[in-house]
């Protein structure tokens, strides 16, 4: 006891620390990541998550507030180059319809099954976890809006991560990024298939690939599905970097393509159907009827009557510039002829990168 | 820079109100984990270690420091992937040495201040890679130009930031 009164400082140091690493070596022993969330963890999320929300929500109405209501310059400007900026995405996806809709009576062709990404969640992330040595961001949505561990996390740009942890108004979501994520890759041009890792820094490299293989600086690195948590074909990022790496493997460092740093707003992926594509019939829309769209429309006559005195047709002026315009319109004018291989304009042959027409 | 060694008469030892003994390492913890989302290089500056430094040295008192730190640490630990306890280890003993050393030597001025924020990060740094890498076999690497960095920004934060929290000082 008395031994205990004089070093009393030291023994309660020596005893938080036992009490400490004898925590930790049974959380070691026991790794819980896909079991039940601790207290204490539950705790100190529970302390963070309504603070983050809280500020992120006031922040979000004051930036909606200001930008839809007070910050109105170059709207004008902006919606004009909008405009532009669809008629040429309309052309791209012309063509691109129809590259799909033969490739689909291809793979239908071959009964093989493709992954579709049928349902999804959009989220705010409202934290991280504060720690350079843990790449774990916090998203406001949870069970309750029926997110589950192993969702797919996703921005337009490129895929982010992965959910681990589920509490009912958040989430946690581990990046790719994290020493301790793993996701199948696949070099889109190469069509090799390795495993992507976090590096220490915080980039990504894809692992187990052959030194004696090729691999090209910039090919695009997408998911292979293998991991069967991110669907096969979405975009992980470019390759930057292939250096020998150890043993007969290369290190090859991968540029993501989401900013992993800077990441506000993110899609789960909640449903993955898994279904053999249909034969889609042959397009009824041309990339010639987006870019008539554009030309001035002529104004449609009264009907002329139907004989002239002498009994011929009626030779009515603006008949042939009315019928013209209809079917340059595209809108479905009943009557207007079916193109045939003689009158049919030289169709979707759609110039590559569409300029203005 | 002047390091002045006290005798422990001279040593003024603060209280800090209730508010600031729970609201302040919150709030370090909130903007450590909320921040980073807008300014990713936020994420070098460790605000709990700074806030554990802080308190530890004010009350003087070692054992309240170790749990200061113990406390912290575990709430740190809590927001990330890795088991709990490697922050909150590593804070432990750095409570319970900056109260120590807060006992023993005069840190109230800035260029002490500096030095002893700077010395206590790498301490904290190591700590927390040795437990890491020994206890809970995570695999991480030692960066050490990253590690020297993350020392002299803290070390330089550390100093407006313990000014202002001077003010909620109040003598015991």
């Amino acid at each position: 006891m008395d031994f205990f009164t004089r070093h009393r400082n030291p023994a309660v140091l020596v005893l938080a620390l036992f009490l400490q690493v004898v925590g930790l070596a049974v959380q070691v022993k026991q790794p819980t990541d896909r079991g039940p969330v601790r207290l204490v963890r539950l705790w100190g999320i529970s302390l963070m998550v309504p603070l983050e929300r809280a500020v992120v929500q006031a922040e979000s109405w004051v930036h909606q507030g200001w930008s839809d209501y007070f910050y109105l310059r170059n709207v004008r400007r902006e919606n004009r180059r909008l405009q532009e900026q669809n008629l040429r995405l309309r052309l791209e996806l012309v063509r691109l319809t129809q590259d799909a809709g033969q490739a689909q009576r291809l793979q239908a062709l071959f009964r093989f099954k493709e992954q579709f990404i049928s349902d999804t969640v959009a989220a705010q992330v409202i934290g991280t976890s504060g720690s350079e040595n843990s790449r774990l961001l916090y998203i406001d949505k949870g069970s309750s809006d029926g997110l589950k561990p192993d969702m797919a996390v996703i921005t337009p740009e490129g895929i982010v991560g992965k959910v681990i942890r589920v509490f009912p108004a958040s989430s946690q979501v581990l990046e790719i990024n994290d020493q301790a994520s793993g996701v199948g890759a696949l070099l889109e041009k190469a069509r090799l298939q390795g495993i992507l890792k976090g590096a220490p820094g915080g980039g990504i490299m894809v692992h187990y690939i052959m030194s004696d293989e090729r691999v090209e600086r910039g090919e695009p690195v997408v998911t292979s599905g293998g991991d069967r948590i991110f669907p096969k074909g979405l975009l992980i990022g470019w390759v930057q970097r292939v250096d020998p790496g150890p043993e007969m493997f290369l290190n090859i460092r991968v540029k993501p393509a989401a900013s992993l740093d800077r990441v506000e707003e993110v899609l789960v992926i909640t449903r993955i159907d898994e279904r053999q594509p249909e034969m889609i019939p042959e397009m009824p829309l041309r990339a010639a009827d987006i870019l008539a769209e554009r030309l001035p429309s002529v104004p449609v006559k009264p009907p002329a009557p139907a004989t002239s005195p002498a009994g011929k047709p009626a030779a009515a002026p603006g008949g042939a510039a009315t019928s013209a315009a209809a079917g340059v319109s595209g809108s479905p004018v009943s009557g207007t002829p079916e193109p045939t291989p003689g009158n049919r304009p030289a169709g979707p042959p759609v110039p590559k990168k569409a300029g203005t027409p | 820079m002047q390091l002045s060694v006290t005798s422990s008469e001279e040593i003024q030892v603060y209280r800090l109100g209730l508010v600031v003994t729970i609201g302040v390492p919150l709030l370090a913890i909130f903007l450590q984990a909320y921040v980073p989302v807008y300014l990713p290089f936020f994420a070098i500056l460790d605000l709990p270690l700074l806030v554990t430094i802080f308190f530890a040295v004010a009350r003087r008192g070692p054992v309240s420091g170790l749990l200061t730190g113990g406390i912290i640490g575990i709430v740190q630990d809590s927001l990330t992937r890795q088991p709990l306890g490697l922050y909150g280890i590593a804070k432990t003993v750095v409570g319970y040495l900056a109260s120590s050393l807060g006992v023993k030597l005069d840190v109230e001025n800035p260029g002490s201040r500096v030095l002893m924020t700077f010395l206590f990060y790498l301490l904290h740094q190591l700590l927390y890679q040795l437990v890491a890498r020994g206890l809970a076999q995570e695999v991480l690497a030692w960066r050490w130009g990253h590690m020297l960095i993350g020392g002299v920004v803290n070390a330089v934060v550390a100093v407006p930031l313990y000014a202002l929290l001077d003010r909620a000082k109040r003598r015991g």
